[in-house]
């Protein structure tokens, strides 16, 4: 079977599977020689994951957030939502494919929905922009939070994008005050929002949905204020040295916990989230619903000043010296 | 040198008017500047005198903060406020130049502590909260102290019920500060929308640059937005575009007169009516519409 995707740092496993593979094809009966190399294959396979995995680097992590076979926002609410309804349109000018927006029913509750819609495959990525919403897919965004706000229904976000998309329609429709204007709707909504980093939180474009009173990451999720290789671009006027630039940025999950700007981390198995994107969808649901639970019976107020002194709290600087 | 100082010693220079019959030759060496859009030279204190706006083609040329403040405020009614915050380096950031060294480098350059300054002042014997941000300052890039003393001008505003005007000049995002910066644009439009619930009016005046992380966030949030003539106002940068969609972009592109034209900027106002303009606006919002 053709490999449809390696990541650069997983070469040595890949070469490892082709070699197991190429003597999965031979007969090994009356060959104990050979069954005894097989075996001996799949647990340096796993033991070679297992070790690239435990110490990956930011930029390797990066990767993973990447890969085209990772669970996408479509995954998650097919799999923890009921009764998914999505609703379409920013009553202006279109509907924007690179974001979902919909109610559905999770545990028992009634939430709305919003997430970066990467597509599966290159057809739909192409209708779905990469998952790179335009100013209408954050005004669509922001009618869905300003409606959940109304009728009192907590918000589940699914963040997976690189950015807002960056062309002259976009900015022509103004981009920024479509981006500014989810920000300031979100963080003064007074219904619970609850965060989830599924794949990659490309600045603003991921912050326009990604402002809440808890937020998960996946292991190998990342958020950041620029992606490491505009990054490395800006500072070298050459976008290959990312993978210096990918620790400097702090946007691992584990950087944001250390931060205090993530509550917790989603374990990946070895590999990533698609290695087992079962085990992953049952966490995240686990960890939506006990985060949704723990934010219950807050008056609205509460809510509303919880969330502003939580955000109130981010940053560091210096002051009178200190 | 303290923001104090700065002002007295521009206060206390003496302007002429502008006067085309002057010859170059009456002049000593050195006070002579060129128009980046007319390429005419112009005479030094002819060209400040006009607020660095060329007396020829009406280009505006970028201007500090505390020349800024000068010309907004009234008279003598600037006090600052938070003038200690300053930045950390909180991910001891060394990848290209090393941040510590470029935020020496900044405040040498400046006599600033941060990318903005902010205070309470007068407009037209409104009294306001006033900040100016300066591009000179590492792009005026909003970090956390950047994003703290915005938050803090918009709690100001809200405690004393004072209109907020913001002038913005900047890059974006400061990304030596890594997400830390991202998280600013959320936390200063947390501010910006519990000052419009509350009926602050605010207004925010675009300069040029103005880019990123802080267009996309409180810069836009105002009541009012004006902006300067040809200032470049934008979400991604031109660069960025054009790689990405492989076409040359159309003239006069994230323009102020583009954005106007497009809806989503109140006016263009020309930097020598900048304060009666405000003045007249701050005539109209009332601090809780009383
Ligand atoms: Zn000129």
């Amino acid at each position: 079977m053709a490999r449809a995707f390696v990541m650069e740092f997983e070469r040595p496993i890949a070469e490892l599977e082709d070699k197991l593979a190429a003597l999965k094809r031979l007969d090994v009966s009356g060959e104990p020689e050979l069954a005894a190399e097989i075996d001996a294959l799949q647990v340096a396979i796993i033991k070679l994951r297992d070790t690239l995995y435990s110490s990956l680097s930011a930029w390797e992590r990066v990767q993973v957030s990447r890969h085209p076979e990772r669970p996408k926002t479509q995954d998650y609410i097919e799999t923890l939502f009921t009764d998914v309804i999505e609703l379409r349109g920013d009553r202006a000018f279109g509907d924007d494919e690179a974001m979902f927006a919909g109610l559905g029913t999770l545990d028992g509750r009634r939430v709305a929905i919003l997430g970066h819609r990467k597509g599966k495959g290159t057809k739909e990525n192409i209708r779905r922009n990469f998952g790179m919403p335009q100013p209408e897919g954050f005004r669509k965004a922001r009618r869905i939070m300003q409606l959940a706000g109304r009728f009192g229904i907590p918000l589940v976000t699914f963040l997976d994008t690189q950015g807002a998309y960056p062309g002259i329609g976009s900015e022509e429709r103004g981009v920024a005050w479509a981006i500014a204007e989810c920000l300031a709707t979100l963080t003064r909504l007074p219904v619970p929002v609850v965060c989830v980093g599924i794949g990659e939180g490309g600045s603003g474009g991921a912050l326009a949905i990604g402002v809440g009173d808890r937020l998960i990451m996946l292991q190998n999720a990342y958020y950041s204020v620029i992606t490491p290789e505009a990054c490395s671009s800006i500072l070298f006027k050459d976008p290959s040295r990312a993978c210096e630039v990918a620790p400097a940025l702090t946007m691992t999950a584990e950087d944001l916990v250390r931060l205090g700007l993530a509550d917790e981390i989603v374990p990946e198995p070895p590999g990533g989230a698609h290695r087992d994107p079962a085990s992953v969808l049952i966490a995240v649901r686990e960890a939506v619903v006990r985060s949704l639970g723990d934010l219950e019976g807050q008056s609205r107020d509460e809510i509303v000043a919880r969330r502003y002194a939580r955000l109130r709290a981010v940053g560091v600087h210096t002051e009178g010296g200190v | 040198m303290p923001i104090s100082d700065w002002f007295q010693a521009r206060e206390e220079r003496t302007y002429i008017p502008v006067d085309s019959q002057r010859s170059a030759a009456d002049l000593p060496d050195g006070v002579w500047v060129k128009c980046e859009g007319c390429k005419k030279t112009i005479y030094q204190r002819d060209f400040e005198a006009n607020l660095d706006v060329c007396p020829g083609c009406g280009k505006h040329a970028d201007i500090d903060a505390p020349t800024r403040v000068l010309l907004l405020a009234d008279a003598g009614t600037f006090a600052e406020t938070e003038a200690d915050i300053t930045s950390a380096d909180p991910l001891r950031w060394t990848s290209g130049k090393p941040y510590a060294t470029q935020l020496e480098t900044a405040k040498a350059k400046t006599g600033l502590t941060e990318g903005i300054i902010t205070g309470r002042a007068a407009i037209g014997g409104h009294p306001v909260v006033l900040g100016a941000m300066d591009f000179r300052f590492i792009g005026a890039s909003m970090g956390s102290a950047v994003g703290e003393k915005i938050t803090r001008a918009f709690e100001l505003a809200l405690a004393e019920r004072r209109p907020l005007v913001l002038v913005t000049a900047s890059g974006g995002a400061r990304m030596q500060e890594g997400v830390l910066s991202l998280m600013q644009m959320a936390k200063t439009s947390a501010a910006a929308a519990r000052l419009a619930e509350a009926g602050i009016p605010y207004v925010s005046i675009l300069t040029n640059p103005t880019s990123g992380g802080v267009t996309a966030s409180f810069a836009v949030l105002a009541d009012v937005i004006l902006a300067e003539p040809g200032a470049l106002i934008m979400f991604t940068g031109p660069r960025v575009i054009e790689q990405t969609i492989r076409q040359s972009l159309p003239k006069g592109f994230q323009t102020a007169e583009f954005l106007v034209e497009h809806g989503f900027i109140d006016a263009v106002v020309d930097r020598r009516e900048l304060r009666d303009r405000v003045s007249l606006l701050l005539d109209y919002l009332n601090p809780g519409g009383e």
